[in-house]
């Protein structure tokens, strides 16, 4: 599904991580963990086809992502539920509107009006649903990012830290929602600093960790 | 609300535009460019048509007339006046022939000399009217009998200044449709402008909806429906008050001049209405190259 290999990306002048290799099968679930500034957003934008490795190779879906155009790129993040460390809405769309957002620029738009207000129902923004963006917490914002990563059932979930700006209940549900979308065949891959989410994690799904650090990505043990 | 139930902000499918932020000032700028240009545009198809209607009026009322000016010592130019006649009557091609009466002289004369003017004191020319058939007569070959039989007569057939008169007629039609083809391409620029700021003003938005997925193909057309549609609104708003005004200018017979006979006839005014339609298609094409240009350059 998703395949590193030797990657490596410099910015600023710098190598941010170097010989960097990694395979994501269909149906897994991985945490990518590491100290701040380690690279683990970078990573993350590198797998949405967002940036491009400065060496090596990222395969999406069977592609390079370097050889992709830009409709190709589009087409792949349709099949990607994104949340990103800033969620970033449409300020003018409705709360809805803005989580229904990747099946109306997919055109599968009519499929939203069923599962939109239990989707939203599940991620506790039932209220909030008419709501413009800009009123809502850091924590309701999370929450809407997450629910409209998964509308669209996508193949493979990239959570960049979800859990930031939520308390641990809430951290609970999300995870909770991303092991049963795991279990639906779904490919799960999470970057947080939070250990205690990825201890969490242990009791709802098989999850492998990965550690980003000094420029390498190593898998980490059961000490975590 | 039941947890079943759609929200009521998506129980109605979303038309792509609405991903595009509806107000700021690139919206106001695109509506008024396009009303302004809309409403220029129907001056500029007024000018136009009254310059076509002029040039064929001219042409029909002056093709088929003739002058002859007798200019002679008093006491023959009524002698000569007579024998114009009749060479004139036996002249194929002229259906009619009049000497014009001295009454008629200073008709003509008055608009540059005043009601007062003692006619009869000045030495005038002797006018004929002549009205020839639509086959015409032959110029040449009457000038030559006339300068036998009548020697004070000089024949106007007013080819000498129709065709300028004409021609003129002609330039301004072609101005109109220049100005109109300028009207265009002022649209087209201010709306690209507005496009290509729209687009920069809304980044967040792009990288937003190529985050979910959006192709460059959905992000162009919601931004080009969104112009397409104001530039559309705007050119109606523009094209009837272009209208309204076109309606109220004095008309051919309250002055008799070109520049107040400035409008429309018939199913002539129908043309305006092409108006709005065209500035939409305008606002399509300029819109929809900013916006491949603009996100060509985005990364």
């Amino acid at each position: 599904m998703i395949e590193l290999r030797k990657v490596a990306y410099s910015y600023g002048g710098g190598e941010l991580f170097a010989e960097v290799s990694l395979a994501l099968q269909p149906g897994s679930f991985h945490f990518l963990t590491g100290p701040s500034g380690a690279g683990k957003t970078t990573l993350m934008r590198l797998l949405s086809a967002e940036l491009l490795p400065t060496r090596g190779e990222v395969t999406l879906f069977g592609q390079p992502t370097g050889a992709m155009s830009r409709d190709d790129v589009a087409g792949a993040r349709r099949r990607i539920g994104l949340i990103h460390q800033d969620c970033q809405f449409l300020d003018h769309l409705t709360l809805a509107e803005n989580v229904m957002l990747p099946l109306a620029v997919a055109g599968r738009q009519p499929e939203a009006q069923g599962n939109i207000a239990e989707l939203l129902a599940w991620v506790g923004l039932t209220r909030q649903a008419d709501q413009k963006p800009p009123s809502l917490s850091g924590g309701e914002r999370q929450r809407a990012a997450l629910a409209r990563a998964v509308i669209g059932s996508p193949e493979l979930v990239l959570a960049d830290e979800p859990t930031g700006n939520i308390d641990w209940e809430m951290s609970q549900r999300l995870l909770t929602l991303l092991a049963e979308l795991n279990r639906m065949g779904r490919t799960v891959l999470i970057a947080t600093h939070d250990l205690n989410l990825i201890r969490a994690a242990r009791a709802l799904v098989p999850a492998r960790t990965l550690r980003l650090a000094q420029g390498r990505l190593v898998t980490a043990g059961a000490d975590l | 609300m039941s947890i079943l139930s759609a929200p009521r902000s998506v129980a109605a499918e979303m038309p792509p535009d609405r991903v595009v932020p509806p107000s700021g000032f690139t919206a106001q700028l695109t509506v008024l460019a396009a009303a302004a240009m809309a409403f220029l545009a129907v001056f500029a198809l007024a000018l136009g048509s009254a310059a076509g209607r002029l040039a064929e009026r001219w042409d029909a009322e002056l093709a088929r007339t003739a002058t002859l000016r007798i200019s002679a010592p008093p006491d023959q130019i009524a002698a000569q006046t007579e024998a114009a006649l009749r060479v004139l009557q036996t002249t194929p091609g002229i259906a009619s022939a009049r000497a014009m009466t001295s009454a008629e002289a200073q008709a003509l004369l008055q608009p540059w000399f005043g009601p007062d003017l003692p006619v009869a004191l000045l030495p005038i020319p002797q006018l004929v009217e002549i009205t020839t058939t639509d086959a015409g007569f032959d110029a040449t070959g009457l000038r030559a009998r006339l300068q036998g039989e009548v020697p004070g007569a000089v024949l106007d057939d007013h080819t000498r200044w129709r065709a300028p008169l004409i021609a003129a007629a002609g330039r301004l039609r072609v101005f109109g449709g220049l100005a109109v083809a300028l009207i265009a391409l002022s649209m087209a620029a201010m709306v690209t402008l507005a496009a290509q700021v729209a687009l920069a003003a809304n980044e967040r938005v792009i990288r937003v909806l190529r985050q979910v997925g959006a192709s460059d193909r959905y992000i162009t057309r919601a931004f080009v429906r969104r112009f397409t549609l104001r530039g559309l609104a705007g050119a109606a708003a523009g094209t009837a008050a272009g209208l309204l005004a076109v309606l109220f200018l004095p008309g051919d017979d309250a002055a008799g001049g070109f520049p107040t006979g400035l409008g429309f006839q018939g199913t002539g005014w129908l043309i305006p209405l092409a108006v709005p339609p065209f500035a939409a298609a305008v606002a399509w094409i300029a819109t929809r190259t900013a916006a491949r240009r603009s996100l060509r350059a985005m990364t």
